[in-house]
């Protein structure tokens, strides 16, 4: 059977920022009735692609054709006229508006010009009903978590009826229910014969949901594949360039050496954010946690360092009573915390790479002890390259980076703390394969070196790869707390989660 | 941060407070606790027509914090809002009392002035991405100077079709009345009411404020946007101009000095952050009351300087400012 005709086609996509040339020369095209995976590390031109597509970066040479015609979109507004619908990278919706009107805003029901609110709120219930999301929808979104904020982007553009719906890393905070529930409606519209184009670092994911993949690499077409056609192995190898051998390695960790315990939490608690826990992280151990989004995993991570308040239990470091009452007194007693949430509490975009990098050391210092220059240097280079930032400038705004980029710019700044115990909220969010093993083999090393680490992920594998015990939660609750022994695998805690525990 | 699915949950309760509502009720609960002290202190203060009297002296300042209301919610500023008055009165008053043009074609004419130098600042400000703060700076002195090429002396206005609209008193039912200035002014703001709560453009204003960013990766229409709402703030401030004119059938271009920072300090009061994207029209027409009653309670105590409105208006401020903090690290 011959494959339709295209629906969107670019051809000699070329686009320059000021010193990166982030696209040259790109093809693409998506077919009716197809996902499509545009693949590529951090930083490669996926989203430069998906802006300069839908107007919000002009294009400096190349064409775009839309159902066979010419066409140079101005602006976002202009694209979802022609029946592109967009997702981009982060989070793009307004947090102080209502969950109903981030789905319907520019295309509200009305009536004689006069929005209808009762109906805009009952057809956003029903729309994300579809979802499986009940949630009261005339809350502001700003109360709900970047889970269901990255719900509501995509009940938006679902909702957009679009020829074309473009998703850019919908699934970065999603667990596995959620993103179940956003391939169904995927596999739904594709039966439809709608285009979707699909990104993720997650190649489970590519694998399970996209028909055809394009791959780039430093802001080049490296080709076009079927998915049933090329393997995982290939694929990582065309992404970055080499044979990537390192995932493999981090399966033997050492057992961590019985040492004393750093961190000591018991029965701690805060009322109706998480129930009394104890836990124990000893010296150069990684101890994971694993439950469901809102099973209370950032819950805890906050109540170690100190940005929530206890309610109950008490904590001891060093075997030292202590209340960590703000998040300042945690970072003095060697605490540190990098949260899942870059863009709101984390990066300051208009800020340079080294100073970004710099700055929680030097706020530990206080201002009035400046980090010399060359120190800087020295240490904003080490990390630049561990963590393979790309571009490697660290003169470059953190704004002007791509997403997984700026997650490992986040990273280095606690990392270089060097603190003693570390609390990772979801660190390998939006990076690429290759990062993230480079990443898991640094905590590994520091641990090693004597670190504790905290590490939360919603990537089960990647928590199983680098824990020496992991803690379940499920329902605001420590179900479960299993040493990583060769017993241990993803369906056992999977398990452990849905049983509660109780086996 | 990370309330989540469950909190989220948690969070229906039934008529829920709305954090956003707190303000709004705060100034609300501010309002009548004046109106009470000063109808226990004061012989004759409560009563009606005093009410209406707060409105009638304030008629042209609640317009003009219409417009500002606006303009604050999409995050920017308009400091030109006095400076526009001003050469609303001066143009008024000029054209009917000095080229004796009839009241009919002018008061058009001003709106239309006011509505043209909202339009090119917003132009400005959109185009060349240049602070509002500044472009509208720019225009207060513009448009200061504009009035002293038409006139250095106050010019009195003596149409008499005009002073007859001025002086008229619409009656209400109990011995009480009001002028057509109040009718105006209140039209005004249940029209800008109704376009923030009801409207695209309206809803569009609280998106940018929200975030200007998302709001164009949105595809919503952020310049048009943008530039309606430096218009509608330009044609607020000389409606607001009109009414002061038939305030105090004048034109002169020292009027309404500092005029826009009593309409950021309504604003502000009535619970609107400066920050953009949360506030209410309702809580601006309370934050003009208010500052409409402290002149009056002043007024009444008969014995202190009128600069005491000013103390209290500075007080109040910090007060709202520290309250919104609150409010929003709360919200956190
Ligand atoms: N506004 C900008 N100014 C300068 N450089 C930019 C800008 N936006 C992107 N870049 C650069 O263009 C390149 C491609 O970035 P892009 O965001 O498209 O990557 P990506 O493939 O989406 O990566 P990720 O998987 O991390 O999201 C990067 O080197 C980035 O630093
Ligand atoms: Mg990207």
């Amino acid at each position: 059977m011959a494959p339709p005709a295209p629906i969107l086609q670019m051809s000699g996509i070329c686009k320059e920022f000021p010193g990166v040339k982030a696209l040259s020369g790109v093809d693409f095209r998506l077919l009716p009735g197809e996902v499509h995976a545009l693949m590529g590390e951090n930083g490669a031109g996926k989203s430069t692609l998906i802006k300069v597509l839908t107007g919000v970066y002009a294009i400096d040479g190349g064409r775009i054709t839309l159902e066979g015609e010419d066409v140079a979109f101005t602006g976002p507004l202009q694209s979802q006229q022609a029946g592109i619908s967009t997702v981009y990278q982060e989070v793009n919706l307004c947090a102080n508006l209502s969950v109903a009107e981030n789905i319907f805003i520019g295309r509200e029901p009305r009536r004689l010009g006069r929005i209808q609110w009762k109906r805009m709120r009952r057809r956003a219930t029903e729309l994300l009903a579809g979802l499986d999301l009940d949630i009261d929808v005339s809350a502001p979104l700003s109360s709900y978590s970047l889970a269901v904020q990255q719900m509501v982007a995509i009940a938006r553009a679902v909702d957009i009826s679009a020829r074309v719906l473009i998703l850019d890393e919908p699934t970065s905070s999603l667990d596995s229910g959620e993103v179940e529930q956003l391939f169904r409606v995927m596999r739904r519209l594709k039966a439809e014969g709608i285009a979707i184009l699909f990104v993720s670092h997650f190649l489970d994911q590519i694998y399970e949901i996209s028909d055809r993949m394009t791959i780039l690499r430093n802001g080049s077409l490296v080709g076009e594949y079927l998915t049933s056609e090329l393997g995982q192995v290939e694929l990582v190898g065309k992404m970055i360039g080499r044979e990537l051998a390192d995932l493999e390695k981090l399966e033997d960790r050492p057992p961590a050496r019985t040492s004393e315990p750093l961190v000591e939490a018991e029965a701690l608690g805060r009322g109706g954010a998480i129930e009394p826990f104890t836990l124990t992280v000893h010296k150069g151990e990684v101890v994971g946690l694993a439950g469901l989004l809102g099973s209370g995993r950032t819950e805890i991570a906050r109540l170690l360092f100190g940005a929530d308040h206890a309610s109950t239990g008490a904590l001891r470091i060093d075997g030292e009573p202590v209340t960590l009452r703000t998040p300042r007194l945690a970072m003095n007693r060697g605490i540190a915390f990098c949260s899942e949430n870059r863009r709101a509490e984390g990066l300051v975009p208009d800020l340079t790479v080294r100073e970004n990098i710099v700055l929680a050391l030097q706020a530990m210092r206080g201002w009035s002890r400046p980090i010399p220059r060359r120190t800087q240097d020295e240490l904003v280079d080490k990390y630049v390259a561990a963590l393979n930032i790309r571009p490697a400038d660290p003169d470059q705004l953190v704004r002007n980076l791509s997403g997984g980029n700026q997650q490992k710019v986040l990273l280095a700044r606690w990392l270089i703390l060097e603190p003693r115990l570390l609390i990772l909220d979801e660190p390998t969010r939006g990076i690429d394969v290759g990062a993230k093993a480079e990443i898991q083999r640094l905590v590994a090393e520091l641990s090693d070196g004597g670190m504790a680490v905290l590490f939360v992920s919603a990537e089960l594998e990647e928590v199983l790869r680098l824990s020496h015990k992991v803690a379940v939660l499920r329902d605001r609750r420590l179900v479960a707390e299993l040493p990583n022994d060769d017993g241990l695998t993803t369906g056992v805690i999977m398990e452990t989660i849905a049983s509660g525990g109780r086996s | 941060m990370s309330s989540d699915i469950l909190t989220s949950a948690r969070l229906r309760l039934p008529g829920r407070l709305r954090s956003a509502y707190i303000p709004v009720l705060a100034t609300a609960g501010l309002l009548a606790a004046m109106f009470v002290a000063g109808g226990v202190r004061y012989e004759g203060f409560a009563s009606g027509q005093v009410v209406l009297n707060v409105f009638i002296d304030n008629a042209f300042l609640l317009v003009v914090a219409v417009g500002m209301t606006f303009v604050i919610l999409t995050g920017g500023i308009d400091l030109s809002v006095g400076a526009v008055v001003a050469l609303s009165t001066m143009v008024s008053a000029s054209l009917m009392t000095d080229h004796g043009w009839p009241p009919l074609l002018v008061v058009p004419l001003v709106l239309l002035i006011g509505s043209v130098l909202g339009l090119a600042m917003g132009c400005i400000i959109h185009y060349f991405e240049i602070q509002p703060f500044i472009v509208t700076l720019a225009g207060m002195f513009l448009a200061r100077g504009l009035c002293y090429v038409i006139g250095t002396e106050s010019i009195s206005i003596t149409d008499p079709d005009y002073t007859a609209v001025a002086q008229a008193r619409i009656a209400l039912p109990g011995e009480m009345s009001v002028s057509v200035s109040v009718l105006i002014a209140v039209a005004v703001a249940g029209a800008a009411a109704y376009v923030l709560h009801y409207t695209r453009l309206g809803r569009n204003v609280y998106a940018i404020g929200g975030s200007e960013q998302s709001a164009l990766l949105m595809g919503l229409p952020v310049a048009r946007t943008k530039i309606a709402v430096y218009t509608i703030s330009g044609f607020c401030s000389a409606l607001g101009g009109v009414l002061f004119s038939l305030y105090t059938l004048s034109g002169y271009g020292l009027n309404a000095l500092g005029m826009e920072l009593d309409a950021i300090a309504a604003v502000v009061i009535g619970g609107t952050l400066l920050t953009g994207g949360s506030g209410y029209l309702a809580g601006t027409v309370l934050g003009v009351l208010v500052l409409g009653l402290i002149q009056t309670i002043i007024s009444f105590e008969g014995t202190l300087s009128s600069w005491w409105t000013k103390i209290f208006i500075g007080l109040l401020l910090f007060a709202f400012i520290l309250l919104q903090r609150l409010i929003s690290a709360r919200r956190a």
